[in-house]
């Protein structure tokens, strides 16, 4: 897993409550086999004016200028800012791979789905909680303010704005240590094989009809 | 000691080890596997030179990408039929239980699980699919994971995960005649919203969740991630046992007396302390129709289209206006006038026999209305498609012009071919409303069983009880 350490980065405000998985990455495009290639079909339904499927070519799609991915301006976002319970719906990975897969390493939102939230840390994504009205407060700025760039800190645990004030935010210990060094849970877990083992012997005792 | 919730139970019998920050690993007992959140996690253990902890515990189905009719001739779309092919060997590479297509025990993963007793009360059961939470009917704590997880529970037989906190969301009396546990659910997402779960692992409880059959109690802990709650979960009772009994992977002899005695066990304690609890008066509740694009956007079936113009948060409003707009519905409708294109009964929240059933006996001696272009039944599993042809339901459905097909997800989320057109409206028993869910420019209405057939019968939606 990519390390996350700082980033510097554009902000792309969607301005949407209760995103769903489907949104971010619609059905057809979950019987790839691969954990790659689904940035181009990051909010296929509003991104494109024309039905999507796999294995077309998406540089030829007609795309929605309104949709605020399309915009020049935000070309190049690293940072995605949403409303509350982002990520809801459907356990897909594969919407945190999209996300990933077109560029992002941030989504900043008052809150987010658990299972989505879940996903994302797995994947070098970090989901960001922040309160409701600084969340408002960054929409506003981000929308009036071309090029308006956000400073994530995950050593400091702070966002930082352009005019330099700060926002601490919470992360579990155990996941920013993990985005902090890259690494792999299933590594991490198999070192603690033994007791993994102790358990199940201890519960064949007391639950023998589950082995 | 201290009294316990169902949940707290739940956990302390899984926790390996817990790290300082609280992280735990948790054991799992029962890990579910369909075709498309897998294949990155098997390729993950193969790059790793890994190997499934316990192969035992794994039960592997195809469901979302299989057909549900002309299956003699195989799967049509080549990357749907790559997608099931890729489960194939997996299973076989690894040495996994596998109920193949074809198979009379093939189906939608939840409803086989419960169906083999492949799922048994205390377990802790996963699957890389947010509906795992069904599981959690036979009191067992059942989650929805990601493919990083699947693969971590092949490799380890654990995830990592911090503890959530508790809900009771006790439905209290009883319902009325004609409301269904599918109507209890929507009426419950209405009330605390989409996210009024997030967070928590919620106990359904009361006297009309104690009252429904196991079907019905799948039904609403299906759901419990459309109220934002992983993991929704059922006390242990007598209904819980008779439906494990005698099941092909339940425990025989006195391993079966043994498990028994353990699963009494599995009930919230009488002075048990939730972090929220939410009372429901069941006899309020009215079968249930949502109008927009999230399950909370729920009405009685008596209700009209609300006006966004009424609501004060911004933020809010604007989500109601979009709805109404890919809805194609104005606020003060009532929602007596909408009229359907397609009808589906099916998927993980409503294609057990019970609902099968239910949706029969409205169609029984009706005809599907004239301007329903589709109404499709695609029961559960094969094994259910079975009993309810030795009960000639799907005679009653067929006269009805109804068309009765085999098991999976179908136009539940349809990756297979059955879906919505642009602009066609559906009477939906499953369990999303979004946008495109069930097909590019769809539009679905959730309601239950008996309200879709009444729906179908009627060309719109209708109050499943005066239809005489």
């Amino acid at each position: 897993m990519e390390k996350f350490e700082t980033l510097n980065a554009l902000v792309c405000p969607l301005d949407r409550s209760n995103v769903d998985t489907d949104a971010i990455i619609p059905k057809q495009y979950l019987k790839s086999v691969k954990r790659t290639g689904f940035g181009p079909n990051l909010f296929d339904d509003w991104r494109y004016l024309d039905p999507g499927e796999p294995g077309m070519d998406h540089g030829q799609r007609r795309v929605n200028p309104d949709f605020v991915l399309n915009q020049p301006r935000y070309a190049g976002a690293q940072i995605l800012l949403a409303r509350k319970n982002f990520g809801c719906g459907s356990s897909r990975e594969h919407a945190v791979w999209a996300l990933s897969n077109h560029g992002f390493r941030v989504v900043i939102a008052p809150s987010f789905a658990d299972i989505f939230f879940n996903n994302s840390f797995k994947n070098g994504l970090l989901p960001l909680i922040l309160d409701e009205a600084i969340v408002d407060q960054l929409f506003h700025e981000a929308e009036a303010t071309p090029g308006y760039r956000l400073t994530v800190d995950l050593q400091a645990q702070t966002v930082v704005t352009p005019s330099g004030a700060s926002f601490p935010f919470q992360v579990d210990p155990f996941r920013r240590h993990c985005l902090l060094n890259g690494l792999d849970d299933i590594g991490l877990t198999l070192q603690h094989g033994e007791d993994i083992r102790a358990y199940e012997t201890r519960r064949r005792t007391e639950a023998p009809w589950l082995f | 000691m201290t009294a316990k919730t169902l949940y707290d139970k739940l956990w302390d019998a899984h926790v390996v080890r817990t790290e300082e920050d609280g992280t735990a690993l948790l054991y799992i007992d029962r890990h579910l596997v369909h075709e498309v959140t897998s294949p990155q996690a098997f390729e993950g253990l193969r790059l790793a030179g890994r190997k499934p902890w316990r192969s035992h515990s794994v039960v592997a189905v195809p469901d979302h990408n299989v057909p549900t009719r002309d299956r003699d001739q195989g799967i049509a779309d080549p990357v749907s039929r790559t997608q099931v092919e890729t489960l194939q060997q997996n299973v076989r590479h690894f040495g996994l239980t596998f109920f193949p297509m074809g198979d009379i025990r093939q189906g939608i993963v939840h409803v086989i699980g419960p169906e083999q007793g492949a799922t048994l009360p205390g377990m802790t059961v996963v699957c890389g699919d947010s509906h795992t939470s069904t599981h959690g009917a036979f009191g067992a704590l059942a989650m929805g994971i990601g493919t990083s997880e699947v693969e971590h529970v092949l490799a380890t037989q654990c995830l990592l995960q911090k503890k959530m906190k508790s809900m009771l969301i006790s439905v209290d009396g009883q319902v009325g005649p004609g409301v269904t546990a599918k109507d209890i659910v929507l009426a419950i997402i209405g009330e605390i919203g989409t996210a009024g779960g997030t967070g928590h692992a919620i106990e359904f409880g009361g006297d009309a969740i104690r009252a429904l059959s196991m079907e019905g109690r799948m039904t609403v802990c299906n759901m419990a991630i459309e109220a934002g709650a992983r993991a929704g979960m059922v006390a242990v009772d007598d209904t819980t046992i008779d439906y494990v009994k005698g099941r092909p992977f339940a425990p025989k002899g006195a391993y079966w007396h043994q498990a028994v005695a353990a699963w009494r066990e599995l009930h919230s304690d009488p002075d048990a302390r939730f972090d929220r609890v939410v009372h429901i008066d069941a006899a309020g509740i009215e079968p249930q129709v949502t109008w927009g694009t999230s399950p909370e956007m729920v009405l009685p079936v008596s209700g009209k289209v609300p006006n966004p113009d009424a609501v004060t948060d911004e933020v809010k409003a604007n989500g109601m206006r979009r709805a109404l707009e890919y809805m194609g519905l104005t606020a003060g409708m009532p929602v007596s006038d909408i009229t359907v294109d397609k009808i589906f009964i099916g998927s993980c929240t409503n294609a057990r026999l019970e609902d099968i059933r239910a949706a029969a006996e409205v169609v029984k001696g009706r005809r599907v209305a004239g301007n329903v272009k589709l109404a499709l039944v695609v029961p559960g599993s094969g094994l259910v498609k079975q009993q309810a042809e030795a009960e000639g339901l799907d005679r009653i459905f067929l006269d009805a012009g109804f068309e009765w097909r085999e098991p999976g997800c179908s136009m539940c989320l349809a990756m297979n071919a059955d879906r919505l057109e642009p602009g066609e409206r559906c009477a939906s028993t499953s369990n999303r409303n979004f946008e495109s869910r069930q097909g590019l420019g769809g539009r679905t209405h959730l309601v239950s069983p008996a309200m879709a057939a009444a729906a179908a019968v009627t060309g719109r939606f209708v109050d499943v009880r005066e239809l005489n």
